[in-house]
């Protein structure tokens, strides 16, 4: 038998349903692997009392038939949605001790629907980066290693933690957020599916904000199907988000299997970059030939504003961060640095102390990008080129379904490798930040190893609410690359 | 004939524009589902959106839309049907979010005007700029512990309505008119109580001075005046502090200040003395706000008749003094009191009695016209008394008072005290039978000329008839027994 | 545009977060190199475009005028740094600010 930690989302819920497994036993394994496993740091709060009373529940609820759709499936969250009762730190020093009195809407629809909280996972502080190496937390390990190397690899982020556990059978699956590319990244690190649903699907209630206009919850889970399971689960209406969109929520996991015959799936031109390793160039041509063979049609097209997709987010995502992260200043919760000066004093300690060398970094451009004689040069001219990148995508999508690019111009780096140089790093978001900045959904689907055996991923990007189109073209491609290599470091 | 002040070198006028903050009547706050009722223990309406906790995001309130946009009707300004919400950027101690939510290029309501009645009986038209949408800040209390302030977060997002006037103020007086006028026309269309004691309505005073012929000069701004007999104190305060620095060869410095009411003098904030650098920019967690143009047409519908169209009216139709008008309307409670009384009934004698007898009760009792010590239905019963020769003038100011005493209606009264008048011609002429007898001596002083003995004798005949005799009734039965 | 360590300690200052001095100068030279990136935008042609400050394609809701939270103060002070209570009831302490 399958051990516990392997079975996905789809399978648990078949056996607890069949009761050849409880809620408990599942559990149980996975308050274990984590404890084995605790060296990949990609928890940082783990909840074990939480889980076997959740697991507990869940039981009685099965044993009475009254099963919910996510009942007794243990799961971890990101430790940028606050959780009530239980300490959230968005990875940074600055929120201190805080434990939230309230529940983020996401997280209280997945423990509505019966999901078992194993405990929350690590981040780049407050989701700023895309190797997890900035939390305060420490990094993340990645559970993959190169082929004969046996040197830690980033997991990527801003949702390493959560894409970690999810490849090394710490949890069934996880919620995560994307800004610039913090869930879909990290995904194609690890071999895991990621997906970014479209703004407005997921409630941002109760998440703690990086940048409003972008940030968006998903799920990470093993398979396409999970991540449609779990995306059901968390998506819908909220009236306390003014940005929620009042659309039905369909049946994802419907969507898994129906084919991609006579769906037009759109190439982008710009996606091929200069110097882009071989092997993603490859991968891509591979997932073509699949989705051609599986009966899509194949059509190139041009998203002519792509490369000014990264200045413009790296202008637009600082700007608000600035904002949003003011309220951290040591009056109402979290961290106080009291050096007996003025309050002014009390603020600049605070902070100082406060936010790592990223957040501070972030910080300080978006104040600069917003200040008086540099707002329009900056913070406008971001805003006007990012009305131009949403119009590339309608243009694109009035002859095309899907579009397939790389989800990375890479595969998972080394820890230290790219940190001298915070534009490289950024560089790392290059496929996944227009989704962003459009607000359409896109998924991050593992495709295939590099020569050093490492996962890469693909990326499928849909049109607004239409994230069953990137989920069916997803479970093509998972289906034909059958991938089903295995990290080196992993429970059971 | 234009306000000037007199320094050491000649003259100058004074320009000013005043910002008012008037605080939104609504149950609950601009963005959050907390109580916005004034007078509630420490941060015990506060909800986590005020205190701006992690994650927590605005959802705006329709009640403080449908407000701004009566009042945006009210001062007769454009309403724009797209407006958006902007984030000012600032840390305070009493701003939880290091932001305040407010509207800055694209506010709900542009440009309007008021109307100002100034004493010499002039009105003049008072520019509106704009009137935007923002939340208030908390309350910091700095007297409370020798080296801390503490913060109390009720008023934080509270709804407020910035009311920015043009530059078109150009004295005290009219500064003090445009204020009473504004919070007139807020207090008539309920969307501020004006209650400037609790703070629900706060004026920022901008003042400049020049030459008579000049451009503006370098304006200050002094904040937070808090009646608007301050505020007139503040204006001639600061502007004589400008003429001196003029005068002595300075230059103004634009600036923030504080008015000190004690020692009538205005001084700068120390808080505010680096300069502000507020990064305004569009609010990420709303969208724009869009009006539907039906939802205006149904608020306009609604809305009540403003002071100016009252006067006019109880001008027109009942017949009053342009003066008595503008009393009558000063507050709408007044208004519907009179007109409670005025209607089918004499409006000028309603009015004498409303602005005279029920005044000085009002002032007597300390109680105020929306809690009258007589209902409007019992003085209007009380009229009728006189108009159907019940009771004399006389009478019926006695009647009044034990009405103010006592609560009880006018009819109950005279019967109980039968005071009712009378008519009865044969009573009337009984008692000056009765009276010219007693007084033998002085009708023979009237006979032989002394005219001025009449009243005596009206006086003896309704004292003998304990004041219920009908005057005329009695001067007619008079007048016949001495011819 | 590229900014010098005054600004860079001018913005420091707008955002309240503590530069040592001796960090000045390579958080200018970080900045800049950012910036200089960024710049790039300035190629592209953004005339007659309107700004999208956000890709959410809807109308603002709006709530109900009903109060539909009640007194919180336990809960909004509980991980307060400084709580102060006295005879009027319970506060959040700063240092003290002078107006
Ligand atoms: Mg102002
Ligand atoms: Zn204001």
């Amino acid at each position: 038998m399958t051990a516990p930690t392997d079975l996905t989302i789809a399978e648990a819920r078949a056996a607890l349903a069949a009761k050849r497994i409880s809620a408990r036993e599942l559990a149980e394994a996975h308050l274990a692997a984590i404890e084995r496993l605790k060296d990949l740091n990609a928890y940082i709060t783990v909840t074990a009392e939480r889980a076997l009373a959740d697991a507990a529940a869940a039981d009685a609820r099965i044993a009475r038939g009254e099963a919910r759709p996510l009942e007794g499936i243990p799961l971890a969250i990101k430790d940028l949605f606050c959780t009530e009762g239980i300490r959230t730190t968005a990875a940074s020093r600055i929120l201190g001790t805080f434990v939230p009195p309230y529940e983020s809407t996401v997280s209280a629809r997945l423990w509505a629907a019966g999901a078992v909280c194993l405990g929350k996972t690590n981040l780049d502080e407050f989701a700023m980066g895309s190797s997890n190496t900035t939390s305060a937390f420490g990094n993340v390990v990645n559970p993959w290693r190169r082929r004969g190397e046996n040197r830690d690899l980033v997991p990527g982020g801003s949702s390493g933690g959560s894409a970690a556990a999810v490849a090394a059978r710490l949890c069934l699956g996880a919620t995560a957020t994307d800004t610039g590319g913090s869930i879909r990244q990290p995904a194609a690190f690890t071999g895991t599916v990621g997906i970014k649903p479209t703004y407005g699907r997921c409630s941002r209630w109760g998440i703690v904000a990086f940048a409003s206009s972008l940030d968006q919850a998903g799920p990470i889970a093993r398979t396409v199907r999970d991540a449609a399971i779990l995306l059901r689960e968390m998506s819908g209406h909220d009236p306390k988000d003014s940005t929620s969109a009042d659309v039905p929520v369909p049946d994802f996991e419907a969507a898994v299997g129906l084919g991609v015959k006579g769906l037009r799936i759109g190439v982008p031109k710009e996606y091929r970059l200069d110097g882009m390793a071989p092997e993603i160039e490859a991968l891509w041509r591979q997932g073509i030939a699949w989705l051609k063979d599986a009966g899509a049609t194949i059509h190139d097209i041009s998203l002519p504003h792509t490369r000014y997709a990264l200045p413009t987010y790296y202008i637009v995502a600082p700007a608000e961060a600035s904002s949003n992260l003011a309220r951290y200043d040591g009056v109402r919760y979290g961290l106080r640095v009291d050096e007996g000066g003025d309050l002014d004093d009390l603020y600049e300690a605070t902070r100082g102390a406060g936010f790592g060398a990223e957040v501070r970094r972030r910080i300080l451009i978006g104040t600069y990008v917003l200040s008086a004689g540099y707002y329009d040069a900056y913070y406008l001219k971001a805003q006007r080129v990012r009305a131009l990148i949403q119009r590339d995508f309608d243009e694109a999508f009035r002859s095309v379904d899907a579009i397939l690019t790389p989800a990375t111009p890479s595969s998972a780096f080394a820890i230290g490798e790219k940190q001298d140089d915070p534009v490289t790093m950024y560089l790392n978001d290059v496929f996944t930040v227009p989704a962003n900045l459009a607000g359409l959904p896109g998924i991050s689907v593992p495709a295939g190893l590099d020569a050093a055996g490492l996962p890469l991923g693909l990326q499928v990007l849909g049109r607004a609410f239409d994230e069953e189109t990137v989920f069916r073209v997803a479970a093509a491609i998972e289906a034909a690359a059958a991938f089903d290599a295995l990290p080196q470091v992993r429970a059971a | 004939m234009t306000y000037t002040l007199e320094g050491r070198t000649g003259t100058w006028e004074i320009v000013c524009g005043l910002e008012v903050h008037a605080q939104v009547i609504s149950k609950a706050k601009l963005f959050s589902g907390a109580a916005t009722a004034f007078g509630a223990a420490p941060n015990t309406q506060v909800s986590f959106v005020d205190a701006a906790f992690p994650g927590m995001l605005p959802v705006i309130n329709r009640e403080c839309v449908a407000q701004a946009i009566r009042t945006g009707l009210g001062l007769n300004a454009q309403i724009n049907l797209w407006s958006r919400f902007d984030r000012k950027n600032y840390f305070y101690a009493d701003l939880p979010a290091g932001y305040q939510i407010s509207q800055y290029q694209h506010p709900i309501v542009g440009k309007g005007e008021i109307v100002i009645d100034l004493a010499d009986g002039t009105t003049r038209t008072i520019g509106i700029t704009r009137l935007h949408l923002e939340q208030d800040a908390g309350k910091s209390l700095h007297d409370q512990h020798p080296t801390k302030s503490y913060i109390d977060l009720n008023r934080a997002g509270v709804a407020l309505m910035e009311i920015v006037s043009e530059p078109d103020i150009r004295s005290p007086e009219e500064a003090g008119a445009y204020l009473a006028k504004l919070r007139q026309i807020l207090r008539y269309l309920g969307t501020c109580d004006g209650n400037m004691e609790e703070g629900s309505l706060r004026a920022d005073v901008n003042v400049s001075v020049r030459r008579p012929g000049e451009m503006y000069r370098t304006r200050c701004e002094v904040k937070n005046v808090n009646s608007i007999r301050f505020v007139m104190q503040a204006i001639e305060a600061e502007a004589r502090r400008q003429i001196e620095v003029w005068e002595s060869g300075g230059e103004v410095q634009q600036e923030t200040r504080l008015f000190d009411p004690n020692r009538g003098v205005t001084r700068p904030m120390r808080s505010k003395e680096h300069a502000h650098d507020y990064r305004y920019f569009p609010d990420p967690d709303l969208l724009p706000l869009e009006l539907d143009p039906a939802w205006i047409a149904e608020l306009k519908a609604h809305l009540p008749e403003l002071p100016d169209a009252k006067a006019a009216r109880f001008q027109r139709d009942y017949g009053l003094s342009a003066y008595d008008a503008r009393v009558l309307v000063a507050e709408q409670a007044t208004a519907d009191y009179y007109e409670a009384v005025a209607r089918g009934r004499d409006p000028k004698q309603a009015a004498n009695w409303v602005m005279g007898d029920l005044f000085a009760a009002l002032n007597r009792s300390g109680r105020s016209i929306a809690d009258p010590p007589v209902p409007a239905a019992s003085l209007g019963r009380l009229l009728d008394l006189i108009a159907d020769d019940t009771i004399s003038g006389r009478i019926a100011k006695q009647v009044f008072e034990e009405m103010v005493e006592t609560g009880a209606d006018p009819v109950a009264i005279v019967e109980a005290r039968g005071l009712r008048q009378v008519t009865d011609t044969g009573a009337i002429d009984a008692a000056v039978a009765q009276v010219l007898a007693a007084h033998a001596d002085k009708v023979a002083e009237y006979k032989s000329g002394k005219d001025k003995l009449f009243g005596f004798f009206v006086g003896q005949v309704m004292k003998a008839m304990a004041g219920k005799g009908n005057p005329a009734l009695v001067n007619e039965a008079l007048k016949r027994a001495l011819s | 545009m590229s900014l010098d360590a005054e600004t860079v300690r001018r913005i420091a200052a707008l955002a309240r977060i503590r530069v040592k001095e001796e960090e000045v100068a390579r958080l200018q030279g970080e900045l800049n190199h950012i910036l200089a990136w960024i710049e790039q935008l300035a190629e592209v042609d953004t005339d007659g475009v309107e700004p999208l400050p956000g890709a959410m394609r809807m109308k603002l809701k709006m709530r109900e005028d009903v109060v539909t939270e009640g007194d919180l103060h336990e809960a909004i002070l509980a991980n307060a740094p400084d709580r102060a209570d006295n005879a009027l009831g319970s506060f959040f302490a700063v240092p003290k600010v002078v107006e």
